[in-house]
């Protein structure tokens, strides 16, 4: 009945209802400077690629928006300084995501806090050309900020034999409990559509579609009156669900375009941009100015004051979250949402990195205990992918794993649709994770004896 | 503040994702037990109050049995008891009794369901075969004689009082209407129901079938929930609807042949709303869900009408228990994007 009533708004099969209570917390509180941290540790590796190699020395003085970490190889992505300061050690530092470690330039703050020479400047964007446009993406040290934080000019370089149509910009932020898009669209519609038509311009695509989620219709309005001379830009509303804003389903429900999980959106002649990753475009050409600094949701039921707060990377989490008056019994800190976020085991090691959206702190943690699969088949209506997670996670649990190979486990997104809706509590995705990683270790292992003939 | 947090190091670290569905299997099972109880009020009023001793007894054997066992395999014994499924299996399988049923029936039914049915195959989720279908297919054959004469007539004071609200009995004698073990029942001779009485329940039968309102009001309510998919037991229905109509009329009892009367007597409501609907032994996917629907479908009527059986949804049911395996390999889901939409 339901979906009746929704069917005019677009969608993909499959999919789950988390609930937009998570959201309410922070739908209404605007960016709020965090207070500056005394000492940030910008890690070379915060993007997919190759780490950057640190071009400063122990003992250097860097000013806000110098580059400190050059880019290596075409799939990586430049760091610079987040605020101005002494770069008192560069040591090995674990990636919050991933744990892997890498060299981190850590900078002692002194009360300077003004731009480089060469940033922050004022240009005229009308004539410029599309290779400046992307040149300046690369200098900047822009990634996808949707979590994927795939450097964007790699991104903008299209192969030539596929042609792309359509720039789809995602606006549906289906991740509960954040809200630092909704907030960027809201107080930065301009920029981030300048942005887009920056994006646009660069690889020479005519149009463009914005999706955004039906929960946020003030943003759909904002949009449609700011493109009302746009033709060639749509936007459009969205059901409320999850996962929206994930590449395949956002093509579904836009384009109506289907194409396999493992393939890239440029099989079907589009590419995703994020909204935070338009507006950072639009400030990195317009003004010259480095990625430094991101909206981060400070949220969850362990913060007293709930925030969305303009963080410079590098920030230590737990300045975060003093600011946002942290609870002493928290027992969960979580890096990006609720649904594919990372749990964090350490929170002195945690900082914010260019792909952090969002910091929830929970107390009163509720633990699940896993049972026997009983056979209901919701995660397989639920799975946007068409996979059977049930399956999947037997085979996996009972290290059948060439099994799980013929059902396509290597497919999986880990987006945890079928884990959420689980009766049976039955820790499915961690389960194919571990799947995922032994196939891997596993072809590796065959790998290396062939390479040696 | 936080580097108390530190010290103890009590942040878990727990795999995404970290909010989950309030959904739970204790959830579901104690919502079907709860679907379960219109169907065995309105017995007692059919019947008597001795159905709710057999109903009491095969829950509490169910319960002590899968608590035994628990004990014997070493399972946390309060928490899965607390799942409920011990209890849906004794009151299915009591539903599915004659009336007047002897008391260790239900007793050794139970143990038979939860026993052998059940844990024999690794416990809940994991069985085969509807362990209350299973069992109530064992009682009848290793205990023919007491399933099949125990029809006897109960002490059914309330029964007659529903008579008379209605007043709708072809023979004005309720005691003669529940000596026959269901309305199906092919000797020559045998009498037509009217339909009010099979929708209130007021006919022979099995302790939980006869009375389509209540198996209907607690199905409705599965539905709402999105405990059951509505589509299992309505292509079911609807599959033993088209059969009675296109295969050869059974002319021996003229209203064998109305559909309606099909659907309304016997225990095909109470089998589509609940036994077909069981998660652990149907297909997962929503093509293999209505394969073996109409599959169900399709065996009922053929045991109705071509074997020695009044009543074909037990043993058609559990034969497509069986097949489920099969149906799961053929009907998987699909690939998304695996047929690939070109722009
Ligand atoms: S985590 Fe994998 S298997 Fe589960 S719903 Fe997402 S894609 Fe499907
Ligand atoms: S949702 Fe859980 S219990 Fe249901 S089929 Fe999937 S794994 Fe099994």
């Amino acid at each position: 009945m339901i979906t009746l009533v929704k069917s005019k708004l677009k969608t993909f099969i499959g999919g789950i209802h988390p609930g937009e209570d998570g959201k309410l917390l922070t739908k209404d509180r605007k960016e709020a400077l965090a207070p500056l941290p005394k000492i940030v540790y910008l890690l070379m590796s915060q993007h997919i690629g190759a780490p950057c190699k640190p071009i400063v020395k122990k003992g250097d003085y860097v000013t806000k928006g110098q580059l400190v970490g050059e880019s290596q190889g075409f799939i990586s992505a430049n760091v610079h300084a987040s605020i101005s300061g002494k770069v008192t050690d560069i040591v090995p530092w674990p990636h919050p995501v991933t744990g892997v470690k890498s060299p981190s330039v850590i900078i002692e703050r002194t009360d300077e806090d003004s731009w480089t020479e060469g940033t922050n400047v004022e240009t005229d964007i009308d004539l410029i050309s599309s290779d400046e446009i992307k040149q300046r993406i690369q200098s900047a040290g822009v990634v996808g900020l949707g979590g994927a934080t795939f450097p964007t000019h790699v991104k903008l370089t299209l192969p030539k034999d596929r042609p792309i149509d359509t720039v789809v910009m995602n606006g549906a932020e289906c991740e509960p409990y954040l809200t630092c898009d909704y907030r960027l669209m809201l107080d930065r519609s301009r920029e981030i559509i300048q942005g887009l038509k920056l994006i646009m311009k660069c690889i020479g695509c005519k149009k463009a579609h914005i999706g955004i989620e039906a929960n946020k219709e003030d943003i759909y309005t904002l949009f449609k009156d700011i493109l009302s001379n746009e033709p060639d830009i749509k936007v459009d509303l969205m059901e409320v669900k999850y996962p929206q804003g994930a590449e395949h389903q956002l093509i579904k429900a836009l384009l109506n375009r289907e194409f396999k999980p493992t393939q890239l959106p440029l099989e079907v002649g589009a590419i995703v941009i994020n909204v935070g990753t338009a507006f950072v475009v639009y400030e990195a050409v317009k003004f010259k100015r480095p990625l430094i600094q991101r909206i981060v949701t400070v949220t969850g039921n362990g913060v007293e004051n709930p925030q969305n707060f303009l963080v410079r990377l590098g920030t230590p989490i737990k300045h975060l979250l003093e600011e946002a008056r942290v609870v002493s019994n928290i027992d969960k800190i979580i890096f990006g949402g609720p649904m594919m976020g990372i749990a964090q085991g350490n929170l002195d090691t945690a900082v914010t990195i260019k792909g952090t959206g969002g910091i929830l702190a929970f107390k009163g943690t509720q633990q699940w205990n896993s049972h026997a699969c009983i056979r209901c088949g919701r995660c397989i209506d639920s799975c946007p992918y068409g996979l059977n997670p049930s399956i999947l996670s037997i085979q996996s649990e009972a290290k059948e794993f060439n099994l799980a190979l013929e059902n396509n486990v290597m497919e999986c997104k880990e987006c945890g649709c079928c884990t959420y809706i689980c009766p049976a509590k039955r820790p499915i995705v961690h389960l194919i994770k571990f799947a995922k990683a032994e196939i891997a270790k596993q072809k590796a292992q065959k790998a290396t004896p062939a390479e040696r003939k | 503040m936080l580097n108390q947090v530190q010290d103890k190091s009590i942040l878990i670290a727990s795999a995404s994702p970290h909010i989950r569905d309030t959904d739970s299997i204790p959830r579901i099972m104690w919502a079907v037990v709860l679907s379960l109880v219109p169907a065995g009020i309105a017995s007692i009023f059919t019947f008597g109050y001795y159905c709710l001793y057999v109903i009491l007894l095969s829950i509490v054997s169910a319960i002590f049995t899968e608590a035994l066992i628990l004990g014997v395999r070493k399972i946390s014994v309060i928490s899965t008891l607390k799942d409920g499924s011990a209890v849906v299996t004794g009151i299915l399988l009591a539903y599915t009794l004659p009336p007047g049923v002897s008391w260790y029936i239900p007793v050794i039914g139970s143990f038979f369901a939860i026993v052998i049915v059940k844990h024999a195959f690794g416990g809940l989720g994991n069985n085969i075969w509807n362990p209350a279908l299973a069992a109530r297919a064992f009682l009848q054959t290793a205990y023919p004689a007491a399933l099949n004469s125990d029809w006897r007539v109960l002490q059914h004071g309330i029964g007659n009082l529903f008579h008379n609200i209605t007043e709708i009995d072809p023979e004005g004698n309720m005691v003669d209407a529940v000596t026959r073990a269901t309305p199906l029942a092919k000797e020559a001779g045998a009498e037509a129901y009217h339909f009010t009485q099979l929708l209130i329940g007021s006919v022979p039968g099995c302790i939980g079938e006869t009375s389509t309102i209540a198996l209907l009001l607690g199905g409705a309510y599965l539905i709402y929930k999105r405990y059951i998919n509505w589509y299992v037991p309505a292509y079911y229905i609807a599959t033993v609807f088209i059969m009675v109509l296109i295969l050869p009329p059974q002319t021996k009892t003229p209203w064998a042949n109305n559909p309606f009367y099909h659907i309304l007597a016997g225990g095909l409501i109470l089998g589509a709303f609940f036994m077909a609907t069981d998660m652990v032994t149907s297909p997962l996917t929503k093509s293999g869900l209505i394969i073996f629907a109409v599959g169900t479908g399709v065996l009922t009527v053929l045991i109705r009408f071509y074997s020695g059986y009044p009543e074909g949804v037990c043993y058609s049911l559990l034969l497509m228990n069986t097949a489920t395996p099969l149906i799961d390999r053929f009907t998987k889901p699909r690939l998304y994007g695996a047929r690939i939409k070109k722009a």
